[in-house]
This record gives structure tokens, sequence and C-alpha cells, in this order.
């Protein structure tokens, strides 16, 4: 936001302010308020769900650790976080490597249905989750997947492609196709021209998919509630019945490490798009 | 044909011949039609025309990006339709200078090597001599984005010729460049051919740039090859009216023909006057027919023994430092262009005075009318 120019009206300066500090404020702070509140809780001695006395007064034995010494000893959380663990790279693998084809397929002006093709395969994004999820259920059980850790990687891959189709095909845009005839002409074939040519250029497009991909996977419920049996409980199922079941302050402690990890993730990913803007001779933007 | 040909360099350039090959994008408009071409070992081809005219399909048919509709495309005498890019080894450089962004200038010319499996060591000894021929020597290690547009260009160059093809192609490579750059630029590729030897093939809409580079031009329009001469030959004798109006500067005199003799023919202009010109493409007399007459050739109060003499109004006087360009109304033509080199001439012609102009029958050409 650009500073006020010295001719402002009275009126745009009121708005000015307003819009800086309040209308801004609030947005920020309905955004930010429920994450930031739960990760003192998290910390919580007693098994509320609320601030103690003694929380408020900041006396150490208001807070303790044993929340989250719960969620790593507990076997049903352990349980849970290694399925996962287990599920969310593999679904992200899936839908990372098919989505970036999928978007490469349809980025060439010769591929005819481009766009409805691409309507099909956002679908998932767009149809409301627990429609797809019922869809998914009758499908699966017909095949033999439901309750399976691959029926859920599968429906988690479904449900993460869109993602990195949207991601990939943006960077796509840019990709200049002259460098591709360039390789060609200098002998090399189309695996190592995508590997070598295409691949390390639309890579920031890539992680940014492969990214979403996998929180979609790794925050997902619906679907998991639908498809996984006992044995495929992820984090966010043990989440969900643990606040309809017991409601124990681990969840909380669940709530911050996967607030973490996910900043984890979105840092990793801002570095190495400055990186690849590195390699590619532009400076971070 | 071949003269860049030197004692010195072994010619190993690749010999190219297109044989019949018509090219439609949309199965009913020929964008190309029945193109027959054949280029030396080692010449320096030039396809030259507007935009559109189908030169640049050309050049993606040969390097393999375009399939021709129809006919055979040949390069060293065995047909190449049915092999792909890659496998045709042909350097090309792109309008566009395509290098590739994430790799460095050395890595971008060892890119061809690598695929080629060769060793670490002849790869760097011809990535340096490739650098070294286009005076990149100290660059190997920059980004492309790092370098300036010439030198994005030298690279591209360097990058299709370090694999040691027999023939290069280059579309339009000087296009992006500032004038003064493209001049330099023209030279350079000229001397890299003549001391390599290789066959390249040139795509450009620049007329100076196809005269002064090539050992032949092919001027096209329409997706047909209009004429296919030497760059003198294209200037001196064009063969039909739209190459003498696209190579250089030329006045149009339209008339009637009226009469063959040999090589010459008597033509009446529009206006009444009689003129004689060499009879290049013309019809029976009475056909109509274009005189093509190049504006330096034209003579001001020439002496009686002309084989045209013919009066014209001043309309116009430009002082171009080394020459004068008059603009004249000519048997019907208000934009009659004459060229006086600047002699240090006593007299300067007068707007709107009548003057005597002269000119030799040979250099003025029939050719088929237009408009």
């Amino acid at each position: 936001m650009s500073a006020l120019p010295a001719y402002a009206s009275t009126g745009q300066r009121i708005w000015h302010y307003t819009f800086r500090y309040v209308i801004c404020g609030f947005i920020l702070f309905f955004l930010i308020a429920p994450i930031l509140t739960i990760i003192p809780l998290s910390f919580n001695a007693e098994n509320f769900f609320t601030f103690t006395p003694a929380m408020l007064s900041l006396s150490p034995e208001g807070y303790s650790l044993k929340h989250y010494q719960d969620f790593f000893t507990n076997s049903d959380w352990q349980q849970a976080l290694k399925n996962s663990f287990l599920i969310a790279p593999a679904a992200t693998i899936l839908s990372t490597s098919l989505g970036t084809l999928a978007a490469i397929g349809l980025s060439q002006s010769h591929v005819p249905f481009r766009r409805a093709i691409m309507a099909i395969l956002i679908s998932p994004m767009i149809v409301p989750l627990i429609i797809s999820a019922a869809g998914m259920y009758f499908f699966y059980s017909r095949i033999g997947l439901q309750g399976t850790y691959w029926g859920v990687v599968l429906a988690h891959a479904a449900l993460g492609t869109p993602f990195v189709i949207i991601t990939v095909t943006a960077t796509m845009v840019g990709f200049d196709r002259s460098l591709t005839r360039a390789a060609a002409s200098m002998g090399a074939d189309p695996v190592t021209t995508f590997f070598k040519v295409q691949m390390p250029l639309i890579i920031p497009g890539v992680v940014s998919g492969a990214l979403f991909a996998f929180i979609t996977s790794f925050d997902e419920v619906v679907v998991v509630l639908f498809l996984g049996s006992a044995g495929q409980k992820t984090l966010p199922w043990q989440m969900f019945t643990g606040l309809r079941e017991q409601i124990s302050p681990t969840i909380l402690a669940v709530a911050t490490i996967m607030v973490a990890i996910s900043i984890v993730l979105l840092s990793v990913l801002e570095m190495l798009r400055r990186r690849s803007e590195r390699l590619r001779g532009l400076s971070p933007s | 044909m071949n003269a860049t040909a030197q004692s010195s360099t072994e010619v190993r350039g690749a010999a190219v011949r297109f044989d019949h090959v018509q090219k439609s994008y949309d199965g009913v408009t020929l964008v190309v039609k029945d193109l027959n071409l054949d280029i030396a070992p080692g010449e320096f081809v030039t396809m030259l025309g507007p935009s559109g005219s189908g030169k640049t399909t050309c050049l993606m048919m040969l390097a393999g990006f375009e399939p021709a509709t129809h006919g055979e495309i040949f390069l060293n005498d065995k047909p190449i339709n049915n092999v792909p890019p890659r496998k045709r080894g042909i350097g090309m450089v792109f309008q566009n200078y395509a290098l590739f962004p994430h790799m460095s200038v050395a890595e971008n010319l060892a890119f061809p090597l690598e695929i080629r499996k060769l060793g670490k060591s002849e790869r760097d000894a011809k990535v340096k001599r490739a650098l070294d021929m286009v005076e990149l020597g100290a660059f190997g290690n920059r980004r492309p984005a790092q370098l300036s547009g010439g030198q994005q260009q030298r690279v591209a160059v360097a990058r299709a010729l370090v694999f040691d093809p027999d023939l290069v192609l280059m579309d339009e490579p000087l296009g992006a460049l500032d004038k003064q750059l493209r001049e330099q630029m023209q030279y350079e590729i000229k001397h890299i051919h003549e001391s390599l030897g290789v066959s390249v093939v040139y795509v450009t809409h620049d007329q100076t740039e196809a005269l002064t580079m090539s050992d032949r031009v092919a001027v096209f329009q329409d997706g047909v090859i209009q004429q296919l001469s030497s760059p003198d030959a294209l200037y001196e004798s064009p063969q039909n009216s739209f190459v003498a109006q696209f190579i250089g500067e030329n006045n149009k005199l339209s008339g009637k023909v009226t009469a063959r003799n040999g090589d010459l023919c008597t033509l009446v202009l529009d206006d009444g006057t009689q003129v004689q010109a060499e009879a290049v493409n013309i019809g029976e007399p009475g056909a109509r027919s274009t005189i093509s007459l190049r504006p330096e050739r034209i003579e001001l109060q020439p002496s009686e023994s002309r084989d045209n003499i013919v009066d014209g109004v001043v309309k116009e006087v430009l002082y171009l430092g080394d020459h004068l360009r008059i603009v004249m109304s000519v048997a019907g033509n208000d934009e009659f262009i004459v060229k006086l080199p600047n002699g240090g001439r006593k007299t300067i012609p007068v707007e709107g005075q009548v003057y005597k102009l002269g000119w030799s029958a040979v250099d003025a050409k029939a050719l088929d009318a237009v408009g």
C-alpha cells in the first residue's frame, strides 16, 4: 500500500487508515487467531480446552508437555501418524507424476478436447467432497479397494491431482516451446529433453503442486472416513474421532505439530522457488 | 555456385534437395506450393520473403518439426521425411535463440556433446573451441540471462555448430538485434560459414542480410520460390515484378508491348511514350507489362545517344549526403525516383522544372504486369 498523497481529502484519509489498520487487522486476526490460540493451549497442564488461571498468570505449573508425550506414546496416535506418513507421500507421488504429465499433455495445442479433459481432471476439486467420497465408497467397494491402503492412496491422489495440474499448467504458459525443439535439433530424445530441459524449468510449479497434493491428503478426513477402515486411520481421522469421543487436548498438540509441518513445507517451497529463479538467471522477486 | 568453398578448407557441408514439396496446415490452403530446391554442399542459401510467404515453414520441414504434406526432402541424397529431428544431425539457430536458461553457456554448448556421449576432455575442448570461435571464451560460466542479446545470439550460433553438423539452419537469428549489431553479426556468421565450410540455410525477411551473406537467395512469395539466384543476379536481373519490387529500390512503368526484337522489346507506356527495354518476362505483342528500372541507372540530362530519353517533372529533391534523391513525375508515375551520386555537381535540379531523363534499354527490365 503506497503512502497517502498530499492532496488526499479528509474522507480519503479516514478510509486509508480505516482500511489499513481496522479492516486488514480484522482480516488477519480472524485468519490467525484460531491457529495461534491452540498453540499455547496445547501446552496446558490440565485436560481442559481452556486457559487455566495458572496459565494466565504465566506460572510454570500451568504448562506441560504431557499432551505431546501422550501423542508420541499413545499407540492410537502413533498408528495414525504412521498411516498419514504412508498415505500422504504415496498419494503425493501419484498425483504429482500423473498431474505433471497431464498438464504437459494438455498444454499442447494439438490435443483434442483439451478443455473438456481438463474440466474432468479438475472436477474432484469442484464437486463437494462428501459427494466424491460417497461415490468413491460405492465404486471402491465393488472393486475391493474399500478399506485398503491403496484405496485411500488412490482417492487422495485423485483429490490432489487437480492442484498439480493447475500449478504446472501455469508454469507451462511461460515455457518456451522452442527449447524442446532446440533440444531435439541437438539430438536429444523426448525423455532426455523432458528431464534435462523441461523439468528443471517447470519444477517450481511441480513442487508447489506436490505440496498442495501432500497437504490435501495430510488434512483430509471425509474420504478417509468413507474409504478407510480402522487400519487406515490417519491423523485427521484420529483427531475427528478424538473430538467426538474423548475430547483430549492431545488433539491440540497434534494440531500444533501439523501447523509446524505446514510452515516448514511452505518455507521449503519458497526456498526452492527462489533457488530455481536464481538458476534461471532471474533475481528472486 | 559454390563460391565459398575455399581451398584452405575442405567442403564438409551437406547437400539438401526439396523435391516437389508441398505443405498445408489445414488441408485446404497450401502454404508451400511445389517447392523444388537444390542446395550444394557448403553453400549458403537464404530464403527471403515477406512474412507468410512460406520460408519459415520450409525451414521447419527441413529441420523436421513440420511434416511435408507432399513431396520428399533429401539430405545428402537420403530421404528424410521419416527421420525425426533429433536423428537428422542438423544444427539450428532459433529466432529467440532458445538457449537453456537453467544452464550456463558452457553447459548449453556441452548439451549436444553429452547427448553424443563424448568424453569429458573432448567435450571441454570442443566447447572451448566453439566459444573462442564466437569470441566468448571468457563467458562459459555465465547464464544466458546475464548476456546481452548479441552475446546470446553468438552462443546460439556456437551451440548449433559445436557438434560439427554438416548443415546449419538459421531462422531469422538477427531479428532481435539492433542495426549495428546485426551488421556485425552478418559478417561474423559469413566468416564462420567460410571457415567451416558447412551448408547454411538462412531464413530472413531482411534483404540486406540476404544479399550480404548468401551464395544464393531464394525469394519466396505465396509459397513459391519466385527467383533463386546469386545476390547480384537477383538485383541486376529480376525475373518478375515481385522480385524487382522486393529487392532494392525500383521504379515501375506500366505499358503495352508493341514489338519484340531478340532480347529487347518496344513498349508504349500508358501516357503514349515509347520506350525500349530488355524482354525478360513478357507476353506476345499487345500484352501488358511493367518495366522495372533501378533509380541509380537513370541519367539526368543525358547525351543524345541513350536508348530511352523521357521528360520528367521534379517534384521533390532530397539531399542525402552521398547522393541526391529526386522524386519525379515520369510517364504517369508520380513516385519515380532518381538517385544522383554526389559528384560535386554544380547544378541541383529545381523543383517544378522539366528535365530530360535517359537510361539504357538493358537497364529497363520488361516484366509481368502488376496493378
